[in-house]
């Protein structure tokens, strides 16, 4: 047994982890030692990749390219790959991927099956939508190949499925094109909420990737730095060299606490105001900073974070995002990494993917047991009477009847699942 | 002739390390590739993965059975075969398995099958390899042996005398090859992570990965060192172990 964490390091727990190799041999490995759960990079924050004293079948090893088509951009690979190693590959043949979650260091697996977005939502929606085929193993030793044209209530279950229906064994994704790895930036402090909403409504239809962050903590809400970017076709600067930070230890407290979450929230806010403007900018620090210090969860210290994202529809966007805004500044709980999105107006591939239109807020929490939970509670309301919902892979703690409301395909979704398969959000939120 | 392509053999191809050092092989030059091993259909998507991530690769697979890597005369012609397609840069001979220590003890066949694939095999390549190498004067060949060849320990001196051998034999071409032009390098993982060490992982075992491996062994290939640990902290640890008296390394429970 070996000690396994998720995301968000809430708990260590002894898991038997049994690695999958070779893609011949997944349906023998996973029909002996089911039930259990695929786990990639355990990049999820909560617990959907998480199975306490189960198996755990690790999917690293899965890691293979299977074909790539450089003229039509069809890329086909084992699930465990990196979407690191899909963007490094692309990117020299003009190639990239169309959606990308704020984190490289996923597998397409977990992509899928949590059905990932990124800053592109509005126009390219998410991960899902750009897969064309999925090669899904059951633990009853039955292999199905779905795609959006191809048995699509398979494909509409496995996309968002968090690794339910089946172990993903291969996909297949259509690439984009792009010119080349640099983006042209551009950062604009605003300073209240209807700030916000008026430039993510014009930046929409002429900017392809758009986000914010939020001070959570300012008084009055919703100062923050709004960041848009489009690709850049320039190609004359030469590739950053990479830089490899790690945060070595886990400190006994987090560094994310009462003391230094202003301060911190402060200078980033006038930093950034300060360096407002445009930019030409590398992907890699432009998808990904977070990416650049490994292990930077561990900041949060021995008792690990929350992180609580939500979307709400959007009539009620705006009103629902300042009073939840409200209950953290009075709850006296901060976040440092507090991130604001509008979603487009379309429909999400999966029967449970998180993302519908109207906007977003992610927030990450120290994990302060009680006052934390109870925070969240008093957020639920909210999403509850917006008819919003939460996002499974980053959840650790919704009430069911959150995620019954959020999820009304649940229903349809559980016909699909693989009863080989469970996992302890599964038993957390549907049961079994 | 095309004379920035690079001839790399590897012998146990589908073995984890050797697959990664193949990776990147592949991202940095452009090879031609002769991958030899025990199960084709892993060499088969491992070529697959090889020609993805650098079309202007080449792959020859040629599968064996068990037999081919122990009987010495079908060592001889699978070598002369694979020697007589042209010039070789580098040849990684990095076959084997890890034996359950304590069946060996009981089971003397396991006990010599460990042996001979893991110690007699790879010796047998080298030297195969080696003959070719010197004539031509040129080439690196380097054998993957182990950290574990370093001491007998109780949890897997079958495994770890096998590794001896092979590092022993190593030396032995150094010495016999120094100034020819060829290069013989010496590997020794550390435990890593890959297939035949899953279930030690299973039991908690702390495993580099199999990514940092590769990437120490290809340097060391580059650099032609003579030994390369890897990961390289396992230098340290092994003139440790290496050195303890017997009167504190026979309590040690390793």
């Amino acid at each position: 047994m070996v000690a396994v964490t998720s995301w968000g390091r809430l708990e260590d727990v002894e898991h038997d982890v049994r690695p999958l190799f070779d893609i011949s041999r997944i349906a023998s490995q996973i029909q002996a030692s089911s039930p259990g759960i695929a786990y990639g990079m355990g990049r999820s924050y909560g617990d959907c990749c998480l199975n306490p004293g189960g198996v755990l079948w690790s999917t690293r090893g899965l890691d293979r390219f299977i074909s790539m088509d450089e003229d039509s951009g069809r890329l086909v690979c084992e699930a465990g790959t990196l979407l690191r190693d899909i963007q490094r590959l692309a990117f020299p043949r003009g190639w990239m991927l169309a959606v990308t979650p704020g984190t490289q260091m996923a597998t397409v697996g977990g992509a899928i099956a949590n059905d990932v977005h990124g800053k592109n939502h509005h126009a390219f929606g998410t991960f899902g939508d750009h897969v064309r085929r999925i090669r899904l193993q059951r633990t009853d030793g039955t292999c199905i190949e779905c795609g959006p044209d191809l048995d699509p209530g398979w494909f509409s279950a496995t996309v968002g499925g968090l690794g339910l229906t089946g172990i993903i064994a291969s996909a297949e994704i259509q690439l984009r094109r792009v010119s080349g790895p640099w983006l042209l930036a551009e950062t604009i402090a605003f300073s209240s909420l209807d700030e916000f909403f008026e430039l993510a409504g014009q930046s929409q239809s002429d900017w392809e990737h758009t986000v914010a962050w939020i001070d959570c903590l300012a008084p009055r809400g919703g100062r923050g730095l709004f960041v848009r970017g489009n690709p850049e076709a320039s190609n004359t600067r030469s590739e950053p060299v990479r830089r490899r930070l790690r945060m070595p230890i886990v400190p006994p407290v987090s560094l994310v606490n009462k003391l230094s979450l202003r301060p911190f929230n402060l200078a980033y806010y006038t930093l950034g105001k300060w360096r407002a403007g445009r930019q030409v900018v590398h992907y890699e620090p432009f998808f990904y900073p977070l990416d650049s210090v490994d292990d930077w969860n561990r900041m949060y210290g021995p008792r690990g974070f929350y992180q609580y994202q939500c979307v709400l529809p959007p009539g009620d966007g705006r009103d629902g995002i300042a009073a939840m805004l409200d209950q953290i500044s009075r709850s006296g709980e901060g976040s440092f990494l507090a991130v604001l999105k509008t979603f487009g107006d379309r429909v999400a591939p999966g029967m449970l993917s998180f993302p519908q239109p109207g906007v977003t807020l992610a927030l990450d929490f120290p994990n302060r047991g009680t006052r934390t939970l109870d925070l969240f509670l008093r957020l639920d309301a909210i999403v509850r009477e917006t008819g919003g919902r939460l996002y499974p892979a980053k959840d650790a703690r919704m009430p069911r009847d959150v995620f019954e409301a959020g999820y009304p395909r649940l229903g349809e979704f559980s016909h699909y699942r693989d009863p080989g398969i469970s996992s302890a959000m599964s038993r957390r939120l549907m049961g079994h | 002739m095309d004379t920035d392509r690079k001839r790399i053999i590897i012998i146990g191809a589908s073995s984890g390390i050797a697959e990664h050092c193949a990776r990147l092989w592949a991202k940095d030059a452009r090879v031609d590739f002769c991958l030899v091993g025990r199960d084709g259909g892993k060499l088969d998507r491992i070529a697959a993965d090889l020609r993805v991530r650098s079309p202007a690769t080449t792959v020859q697979i040629l599968p064996g059975e068990t037999r081919d890597f122990i009987d010495p005369l079908a060592i001889t012609s699978l070598v002369d075969t694979i020697a007589h397609d042209g010039p070789m840069d580098v040849v990684l001979i990095a076959h084997g398995s890890l034996p359950d220590q304590a069946t060996c003890q009981v089971d003397l066949a396991t006990a010599d099958e460990a042996l001979q694939i893991n110690g007699v095999s790879p010796a047998l390549f080298a030297d195969g390899f080696a003959r070719h190498m010197h004539a031509a004067g040129r080439g690196t060949l380097a054998l993957v042996g182990s950290v574990a060849g370093d001491r007998g320990r109780k949890s897997n001196y079958v495994y770890g005398a096998a590794k001896g051998l092979v590092a022993r034999y190593a030396q032995g071409l150094q010495h016999r090859l120094a100034g020819s032009g060829v290069a013989v390098v010496l590997v020794k993982p550390g435990p890593t992570a890959t297939a035949m060490t899953a279930h030690l992982a299973q039991q908690g075992a702390k495993l580099a990965s199999v990514e940092a491996v590769a990437e120490a062994i290809v340097a060391g290939i580059a650099k032609r060192k003579p030994v390369v640990y890897a990961p390289g902290r396992w230098a340290l640890i092994m003139m440790v172990i290496r050195h303890l008296p017997a009167f504190v390394f026979n309590r040690m429970n390793i």
